[in-house]
């Protein structure tokens, strides 16, 4: 038996009967349809979110003094100041897998020119923090090695305390301004990078030589934190496992010492902030793999009754010269064109959907093509599966018996 | 005695079904052999086991036991395929109640047998169920729907559906069985063309009038043959139909 022929048998078959058809793909249509736009908006968000954390800085790893806080342990003040600047120069010059690395010591205070003054936070780095961090500078230039050696008392200011000190649209550059109580030359303006994911505003910061914060504003000699960059984000581990030797050597701690420090990676942050939107992912493409499920459910009934109905009709098939595994596959081809021609128009639903969700309530979307190819897949296995008992039923009749049947 | 080819040889063919604790035997040893170009009535009462050797004649069941030829080929050994692609080729089946798919137009019922044959081009089953269809005098009716024809028509278009694979025989049981009298001597004038053309048939009926016009006829009774006469002046059933009253119009 020839398939263009069976093809045609189950073709005509099924436009003898095309609302019924047309309602059972329905099943698979809304099936499909939501799945994909489900894992779109899924994935859109997520994205968005791994694209604003990835703005965030590059392959960012963050060192803080200090054990694991998680066990709500109140820290000593040795603890708090286990961060040196020995550290600093070990990991600049003993690992493989960093690129850049800048200490980092803050304080908060007012920022003031004038009479405009504004509360901002001052930032104490070295030069590779700003790419790190990836802040550029926009009017200006950054300040020198030789500034932070000499404790300059020069700085760079993000844009929105440009806009609170500056409001006339003074050039800032060369402009003094006062943090506290100490006066700092602005020597260049960072381009604006804008809110992070958490809604924190990135050009709310005053960034100054680290050793100008530390001795004129903090008067301290430790670090408050070590923030640098892996090489690439494939080795972020192996230079998290690396920083963490070299800490733990410096800071003498025997293999049964809790460590002193903490390291947080922006992998490690980017996945617990995606994580909750693949779970939301998940959770909404199970709910429309049951409505896909149900679809199939749907084909199955459709089928047994269609079987049913047109016994006498198998039989004369038979009669005539069918053999079982034509009348299975003649069967088998309807389930599965249902299923398919529903998956395509259920693919077309989800995506325009998705898009229209996009236009209209400007949420992100990302079409993964893999969706579409899996929930063709998934609608042609469905066609199968459940049209196989069907078919199968059908093969099996006895023609004698089905050519009686009323 | 007949020097044409044997089309069909049945031995000693029984075949029991068991019914709960039960064995009916609907066959108890059945022999006969038919040539080609007969055209051969069996009749029997109800229960007498016509349906069951029509069934076995034409491949749909397997008897119990004895041996069955059809044109040459041993039946009782064949597998189910085996025997579907048998009556593919070698059978032409009409039935009582036509059978023919709903909502479909002649042409495409006719074709229907020719679709299971890998070898038959589009083409080609096209135009062998025009031909057929004109030989059952349909040739103005193709693309009629089965519920745009009458009961004659239909079955006309059964039997055109019974040629169009060249059959080596055609069983057709109770073929008249739900026609009036008028349309049933139509069938029975196409029939006799067909017989008269050379095909084989073999026509299970229960009314005896009908047997005048066949060339030999089978009498069945619980199962066991009790009559076999051949024909000598087999009527025309083209005559008969002319000397029925006129329809009123
Ligand atoms: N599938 C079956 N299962 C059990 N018994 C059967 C089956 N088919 C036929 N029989 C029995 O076999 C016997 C012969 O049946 P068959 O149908 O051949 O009779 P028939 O001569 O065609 O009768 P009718 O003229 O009423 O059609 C009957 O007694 C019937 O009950
Ligand atoms: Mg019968």
């Amino acid at each position: 038996m020839n398939f263009a022929n069976l093809f045609k048998i189950a073709v005509k078959a099924l436009s003898n009967n095309k609302l019924r058809g047309f309602l059972t793909m329905l099943g698979i249509i809304i099936g499909v349809a939501s799945v994909i736009t489900m894992l779109a908006i899924g994935q859109g968000s997520k994205r968005s979110i791994q694209a604003e954390i990835s703005e965030m800085g590059s392959n960012m790893i963050m060192i803080h003094p200090g054990g694991d806080r998680r066990g709500g342990v109140q820290l000593s003040a040795d603890d708090m100041e286990s961060l040196k600047l020995q550290d600093l120069e070990d990991i600049q010059t003993q690992t493989r897998f960093v690129t850049y690395v800048s200490p980092s010591v803050n304080s908060a205070g007012q920022a003031v020119y004038g009479a405009n003054n504004t509360p901002t936070t001052i930032y104490g780095v070295n030069l590779d923090y700003l790419e790190i961090r990836r802040y550029r500078v926009g009017d200006g230039d950054s300040f020198s090695e030789q500034d932070i050696k000499t404790a300059a008392k020069v700085c760079l200011v993000g844009k929105t305390v440009v806009d609170e000190l500056f409001p006339d649209g003074e050039n800032p550059v060369g402009k003094i301004i006062r943090f506290g109580t100490i006066p700092f030359r602005i020597v260049g303006v960072l381009e604006s990078k804008g809110y992070n994911s958490m809604g924190m505003d990135q050009d709310d910061l005053i960034i100054a030589p680290y050793t100008t914060v530390q001795k004129r504003i903090l008067a301290i000699t430790h670090l408050q934190e070590i923030i640098c960059s892996a090489l690439t984000e494939a080795y972020t581990d192996q230079a998290i496992d690396e920083i963490s030797a070299i800490l733990r050597e410096n800071h003498r701690l025997k293999p049964s010492d809790e460590d002193d420090f903490s390291i947080r990676s922006q992998q490690e942050m980017a996945s617990m902030l995606t994580s909750t939107t693949d779970m939301m992912t998940v959770l909404l493409a199970a709910v429309a793999g049951i409505s896909l499920l149900v679809g199939g459910i749907g084909i199955m009934n459709i089928m047994y009754v269609s079987v049913t109905e047109r016994t006498r009709e198998i039989g004369l098939r038979m009669s005539i010269g069918a053999k079982g595994f034509d009348i299975l596959a003649q069967f088998l081809i309807e389930s599965i064109l249902i299923s398919v021609t529903g998956g395509l128009i259920g693919v077309l639903v989800g995506v325009g959907a998705a898009i229209a969700v996009n236009l209209i309530a400007a949420f992100p979307i990302y079409i993964q093509p893999w969706s579409v190819f899996l929930s063709f897949a998934v609608c042609t296995l469905t066609g199968v599966f459940f049209g196989w008992y069907p078919a199968q039923k059908a093969a099996m009749l006895d023609p004698i018996e089905a050519l009686r049947y009323e | 005695m007949n020097t044409e080819k044997e089309i069909i040889r049945l031995e000693n063919i029984r075949r029991d079904f068991h019914v709960g604790d039960e064995t009916v035997h609907a066959l108890r040893g059945v022999s006969f052999t038919i040539h080609e170009g007969e055209f051969v009535t069996i009749m029997g009462t109800s229960g007498s086991g016509k349906s069951t050797l029509l069934n076995t004649l034409g491949c749909l069941d397997s008897p119990t036991s004895g041996e069955y030829y059809l044109d040459g080929i041993p039946v009782r050994s064949m597998d189910k395929n085996q025997r579907a692609t048998l009556r593919n080729r070698k059978i032409g089946f009409v039935f009582q109640n036509y059978n023919l798919l709903p909502k479909t137009t002649a042409v495409e019922n006719v074709e229907l047998p020719l679709m299971y044959n890998p070898s038959c081009s589009a083409a080609e089953r096209r135009r062998r169920a025009i031909e057929a269809l004109q030989a059952v005098g349909l040739g103005d009716r193709l693309q009629h729907r089965s519920n745009q024809m009458s009961g004659g028509q239909m079955q006309r278009v059964a039997i055109a559906r019974a040629l169009v694979n060249n059959p080596a025989v055609i069983l057709a049981d109770e073929a008249t069985g739900n026609l009036d009298t008028r349309t049933s001597f139509e069938v029975l004038v196409l029939f006799q063309e067909l017989h008269a053309a050379g095909r084989t048939i073999i026509f299970v009926t229960h009314n005896p009038e009908i047997a005048q016009y066949s060339s030999r006829n089978i009498t069945l009774r619980d199962g066991h043959i009790t009559g076999d006469t051949f024909n000598e002046h087999m009527l025309s059933a083209a005559e008969a139909l002319a000397r029925l009253p006129k329809p009123e119009d």
